[in-house]
């Protein structure tokens, strides 16, 4: 059974809103500090090349459109991974999940023929029960005989990969007689309507805001949200009270599973209005780091998110000044590396702030509090 | 059939064996030390990237090996600085180096090549042909096919069964990975061991990486491991953290990548795209089937703290 610490110690820090703002900041500062060697190997210069990605990101109102287009899937995905995590199970699966939610998407929008006011609820629900599927085999396997979820989820992720190829290949089941590796458009009545005329953001962006309160609600208002939570924090605590701890953990990743699938439907239906192998640029992976960055809290999630679908706009000005797409990726590896450390550094930054006050005030030292150093310890 | 399960099925899957063995020989150190590494697959596309970029440069393929397998203690290094030095969480800082490795591998392709996404084809790794065994009949063909990286697997499997379970050494770095606070009471410098078994656990996944991209292709291909660090550690988790076992579960592995190969060719009535997912359904089946709880070593993903 692997806990994860780091995670523990930041769900404490969002009951400290200076400190974990300013760590938000911070890991955002770190890791663009940190990508500025890759700009000066691609012969470009910072100023230059964060210039572009804030032209192409928030320059003007277009721009603005785009960032919340690309921020649409990475925040669904980033709760996905949150979800998990909070029931201390790493889901690394969300690239697979949001690929066979994206397939299963199209496959209702292009095959089936029903009314519009049902087709599009079918679609979507059963891109969501397809990634919910996807994630069972991992989740059981955790939840009844230990295998680590990721090593697992990450072979579904390949299986997936072959799966979506197949898929649109000629010959596949979904494959279109005109564009290769696409299928053909989904129905009217399956789309996701667009909300203005002149933007690409469609009403997929309602479902991933309608998904930010739901998993916001879940988890911090109801008992199934607090068992879950229970389940993460201290799996034999919680088995102590009569939490089926196997049940939870399945729920768990099955329901991250089913947000990674929305996430891929709501590209599909929204978006793109039909299918294309790799849609995804890596959204399933930039979500872990989202979720990490935005310490698994909703709000959190969603301010990472922003600044992901920033990273995500902007890199087509990037491009125009030499410097690969791939950057988002670095980033966010930084952002995850970054995130992994920051347990030590506050820690070590509340000692410090603690010792101080402790020589101020006198010798009333252990007053302040010991939550950290315990936690620490154990890590 | 026999113009598939032939003997040049079984060189394919020695040749496409090296990489995962490798790899997971490296994670097998590492985990028998108390550290999960799952971020076996990032170090192994900082190997192959460095091992082509090395040789591109110089000219000399073994130049690039040993480039490769420099960069991959580097990222050890990195992983446990953040891991043993700072007690980072295990999985998360091992995600970073995945994230990472696959990122800056496949943003410098461009920078370098001015391409994206393929290196061009440098000095690679070449095969030898053994003096006397390649005259063998029927079996001699094997020994002209392979490179000195297979036979350097193989030997290295056998130097890592030898390190861990039979020298004193081995015993202490076992230790640590099933009581490191026994293990400290003894003596043992804990921490330091961990370290060290990080450092050889990237030497080698990077090793693994180069012998991927220098003696297979030639070149260097972005995110061309394709989950092979991944399969490398099912095969240890199946293997039950033990070398022979691991090893054979690779060879498995690999004679199923190899023959979803060469179906392709023959077989075109079965669709590529679901054979090349063969391994990774084979790595699940071997998961559900057969992993215990009680297999791995006791203390794996706990850092330690003297007290």
């Amino acid at each position: 059974m692997i806990r994860l610490p780091a995670i523990k110690i930041q769900q404490g820090l969002s009951s400290r809103p200076f400190l974990s703002a300013g760590s938000f900041l911070g890991t955002l500062a770190l890791a663009l500090a940190a990508a500025v060697p890759l700009i000066y190997l691609a012969g470009t210069d910072p100023v230059t090349a964060y210039g572009a990605l804030l032209r192409g990101s928030v320059g003007d109102q277009y721009a603005l459109s785009e960032t919340v287009v690309q921020a649409t899937p990475l925040l669904v995905g980033g709760l996905a991974v949150a979800l998990a995590f909070h029931a201390g199970l790493f889901n690394i699966g969300v690239e697979g999940q949001l690929v066979v939610g994206g397939l299963a998407a199209a496959a209702v929008g292009v095959n089936l023929d029903l009314p519009a006011a049902v087709h599009l609820p079918v679609a979507v629900l059963t891109g969501a029960a397809a990634g919910a599927a996807w994630a069972a085999i991992p989740a059981v396997l955790k939840a009844w005989r230990g295998v680590h979820e990721v090593v697992t989820t990450i072979m579904f992720n390949y299986l997936a990969f072959g799966l979506s190829r197949h898929l649109v290949a000629p010959g596949g089941g979904l494959a279109s007689a005109t564009q290769p590796s696409a299928s053909d458009p989904v129905a009217d009545g399956a789309r996701l309507p667009a909300l203005t005329e002149t933007t690409r953001i469609h009403s997929g962006v309602l479902l991933a805001v309608a998904a930010v309160i739901a998993v916001g609600w879940f988890l911090y208002r109801t008992p199934a949200g607090f068992k879950l939570r229970m389940v993460g924090a201290n799996p034999t605590t919680a088995s102590f009270h009569g939490v089926g701890v196997r049940r939870v953990q399945i729920g768990a990743l099955m329901g991250s599973g089913a947000l990674a699938g929305l996430a891929g439907a709501s590209e599909i239906l929204g978006l793109y209005g039909r299918y294309l192998d790799s849609f995804s640029p890596g959204y399933g992976f930039q979500a872990i780091a989202i979720a990490l960055m935005g310490m698994l809290t909703p709000l959190g999630v969603l301010a990472a998110a922003a600044f992901f679908g920033m990273l995500a706009a902007g890199s087509v000005g990037l491009q125009s000044v030499g410097i690969s797409r791939e950057l988002i990726n670095v980033v966010s590896g930084l952002v995850v590396g970054f995130v992994a450390a920051q347990p030590a550094l506050i820690g070590a930054y509340l000692r410090r702030r603690r010792k101080r006050q402790a020589s101020g005030q006198g010798e009333d030292a252990s007053a302040a509090p010991a939550d950290v150093d315990a936690r620490s310890a154990h890590v | 059939m026999s113009d598939v399960l032939n003997l040049a099925w079984v060189v394919s899957a020695i040749t496409l064996a090296t990489p995962l063995i490798l790899a997971m020989l490296g994670g097998l150190i590492s985990e028998r030390s108390g550290v999960i590494n799952i971020g076996l697959e990032g170090q192994m596309l900082v190997g192959a990237f460095t091992g082509v970029l090395v040789s591109y440069l110089t000219g000399s393929a073994v130049l690039g090996l040993a480039a490769a397998v420099g960069a991959g203690v580097l990222c050890g290094l990195v992983f446990a600085a953040l891991t043993i030095g700072i007690h980072a969480d295990q999985i998360v800082a091992a995600t970073a180096v995945n994230l990472v490795g696959a990122g800056l591998t496949a943003a410098l392709v461009p920078i370098v090549w001015g391409v994206d996404g393929i290196s061009p084809e440098v000095a690679r790794i070449p095969a030898v042909s053994v003096p006397g065994l390649s005259s063998l009949p029927i079996l001699g063909d094997v020994f002209t096919k392979l490179t000195v990286l297979d036979y350097a697997a193989f030997g290295l499997a056998v130097a890592v069964w030898w390190l861990l379970f039979r020298t004193h050494l081995g015993l202490q770095l076992r230790a640590c990975g099933e009581s490191p606070e026994a293990a400290d009471t003894a003596g043992v410098p804990v921490r330091r061991l961990r370290v060290v078994a990080q450092l050889c656990a990237g030497g080698l996944a990077a090793l693994g990486g180069a012998s991927l991209s220098l003696a297979t292709i030639g070149l260097f291909v972005a995110s061309m491991s394709q989950g092979r660090g991944f399969l490398a550690l099912a095969a240890l988790l199946f293997g039950k953290w033990r070398v022979w076992p691991a090893v054979a579960v690779c060879l498995l592995f690999s004679l199923v990548d190899a023959l979803q190969l060469r179906l392709q060719i023959i077989e075109s009535a079965i669709p590529h795209e679901l054979l090349i997912a063969l391994p990774y359904l084979l790595a699940v089946l071997a998961l559900a089937t057969f992993v215990g709880r009680a297999a791995a070593p006791a203390a794996i993903g706990r850092p330690f703290t003297r007290r």
